[in-house]
């Protein structure tokens, strides 16, 4: 059996990918594979990844969002990250965060983290962290009339939530009192 | 340099813990897989990274280990020092990703702890790839081993991490936890009784990705599939863990209804298949990886069905043993793939008639 891609060298890597409820079989060469960054270890979302990446550029230019040209800290450019689908550094994240935010709620369906944090983060910033992500369920939940799944968060939050505090130092209470 | 090879060839002599057989539903679940993808916050990614970037990084992971309880006993090698039938033999043992292996070898380690378990990569995809590998479905455990690593390594290491989202990493795919949990499963009836894609289906419903492994020649797949958490952000790691857990499980049911139902409507042809599977095995002479990995499903089926008196680790290893650097590990020097295919069968009459002699099985 000939390789899917170049159709010249004998495939030797099989795979039923199964993605967005669709599956396909793919035989591919090794280079092929390489190429297509097709590893037995993930990423299992790098389709929906680089269709995602096709979509966003064209996104970012219609809502007139024009990402930074590169990463201060490790000098990697947008075009470079769609090109390749990775990143450069940590500081990436901030520096393309509007088109990220985008990209991750399509591959994730989220664009916040819950779990687990390095000790060395305060456990304030984890749990503010927590709520955020929480609270963005939440609204997701109510959204899908998952009911339910609503009440269940709404009780996990009220766990977390401090009484509020009448000097207003978390970000939120001051964002509400600003109004 | 020297050591490096010691190291391997004790390596070869031994079995892994997750070819062990044992473990949660191990009849269906050949092993499970937990793996944390972290990198140094300040540090470029190693693909963005300069020679010397990869090198701090890999001194510092380095010293990290060396301070972790987990990783006391841990076998440290350098890519760069190890020819390249060395680097496919931790392939083939699934301690470092084909990636790790085949690129730009320099500054890349692996640090492979006691009995394989854990296995950390450094300067693959991302500065540190942790992972657990054990032995049937024990997600949860190796949950709690990884995240106990994790935190004996962070405290020598800064993550790059953002309360936002998470732990930051080289692919978008994989950033907020950084955690990829995995279950492969041995799925013959299902595959005999064509209702494998129906299941894979039901599966991706369910946020998890699957797909077959092993893959070496036309349709040879061993029916080994992996499945996997499709997202790594805006879940925790236990309700990630418990749902691939769970759906394995739902999985591994399905399979055994599969096998109690062809046991009890075709019993004869079934063992027919097995049996002839086990002779070709015991008295080939030339025999191909692709041609090996399909019987030897054949026969692993028949030990969980209790016809084949082995025992099951012997079929697992044979997985990975038949392989071409295991086999090559084994001559002792690189083999023509005709070559290959003589030790394989070499290596399978002398393996199988040992274990059937441990068993005191002989065919009926
Ligand atoms: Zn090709
Ligand atoms: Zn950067």
């Amino acid at each position: 059996m000939t390789c899917d891609l170049c159709g010249e060298r004998e495939a030797t890597v099989h795979l039923t990918e199964i993605i967005q409820d669709e599956s396909r079989e793919l035989h591919l060469c090794e280079p092929c594979a390489r190429e297509k960054g097709v590893k037995m270890d993930a990423p299992f979302g790098l389709a929906d990844l680089m269709t995602g990446l096709t979509d966003l550029g064209a996104t970012l230019e219609q809502s007139g969002i024009a990402p930074p040209t590169a990463c201060p800290q490790c000098g990697l450019r947008f075009e470079d990250f769609k090109r390749s689908g990775r990143l450069g550094c940590g500081t990436c994240y901030e520096t393309f965060q509007r088109g990220l935010a985008l990209l991750l709620r399509q591959v994730h369906g989220a664009s916040r983290h819950i779990g687990k944090a390095p000790a060395a983060t305060s456990p304030q910033a984890k749990r503010e962290a927590e709520l955020e992500g929480l609270k963005a369920r939440l609204k997701q939940a109510v959204k899908s009339e998952a009911f339910e799944e609503a009440a269940t968060l709404r009780d996990r939050i009220g766990q977390l939530e401090p009484p509020p505090k009448p000097k207003g130092t978390r970000r939120g209470t001051r964002h509400r009192s600003a109004q | 340099m020297a050591h490096a090879i010691e190291a391997l060839s004790s390596l070869q002599r031994q079995t892994g813990e997750w070819l062990r057989g044992t473990g949660p539903h191990a009849a269906i679940v050949m092993s499970s897989r937990i793996r944390l993808a972290r990198n140094l916050a300040g540090h470029r990614f190693p693909h963005w990274a300069t020679k010397r970037g990869r090198a701090q990084v890999r001194a510092a992971v380095e010293q990290a280990a060396g301070r972790a309880p987990y990783l006391a006993q841990a076998l440290l090698l350098h890519l760069e020092e190890l020819p390249g039938v060395d680097r496919l033999f931790l392939v083939e043992r699934h301690l470092i990703s084909r990636e790790h292996a085949d690129g730009d070898a320099a500054e890349r380690a692996v640090i492979i702890g006691d009995r394989e378990i854990i296995a950390v990569m450094v300067n693959e995809e991302d500065h540190v790839r942790l992972q657990v590998l054990q032995s049937g479905l024990n997600l949860r455990e190796g949950w709690a081993i990884a995240s106990e690593l994790d935190r004996q390594l962070e405290a020598d290491l800064a993550y790059a991490f953002s309360p936002a989202w998470g732990y930051l990493t080289c692919c978008p795919t994989n950033v907020g936890t950084g955690l990829r949990a995995s279950a492969m499963l041995h799925l013959p009836c299902l595959v005999m009784t064509k209702q494998i894609n129906r299941v894979l289906h039901a599966i991706t419903k369910l946020g998890l990705t699957a797909r077959g492994l092993y893959g070496e020649g036309t349709e040879a797949t061993g029916n080994f599939f992996q499945i996997s958490n499709q997202v790594s952000l805006g879940r925790a790691e236990p309700e990630l863990v418990d749902a691939l857990e769970r759906i394995a499980g739902q999985v591994v049911q399905q399979e055994e209804a599969a096998r109690e139902a062809i046991v009890t409507q075709n019993r004869e042809a079934l063992e027919d298949r097995i049996w002839r599977a086990y002779g070709t095995l015991k008295s080939a002479h030339i025999i191909t990886s692709a041609e090996t990995t399909d019987l030897l499903s054949l026969v692993r089926l028949g030990v969980d069905l209790g016809i084949v008196p082995l025992d099951r680790a012997t079929i697992n290893t044979l997985f990975i043993t038949t392989q071409p650097a295991h086999l090559q590990r084994w001559a002792g020097r690189s083999l023509a793939s005709r070559e290959r295919d003589v030790r394989r069968a070499q290596l399978l009459r002398e393996s199988l008639a040992a274990s059937a002699g441990r068993q005191g099985g002989t065919t009926p």
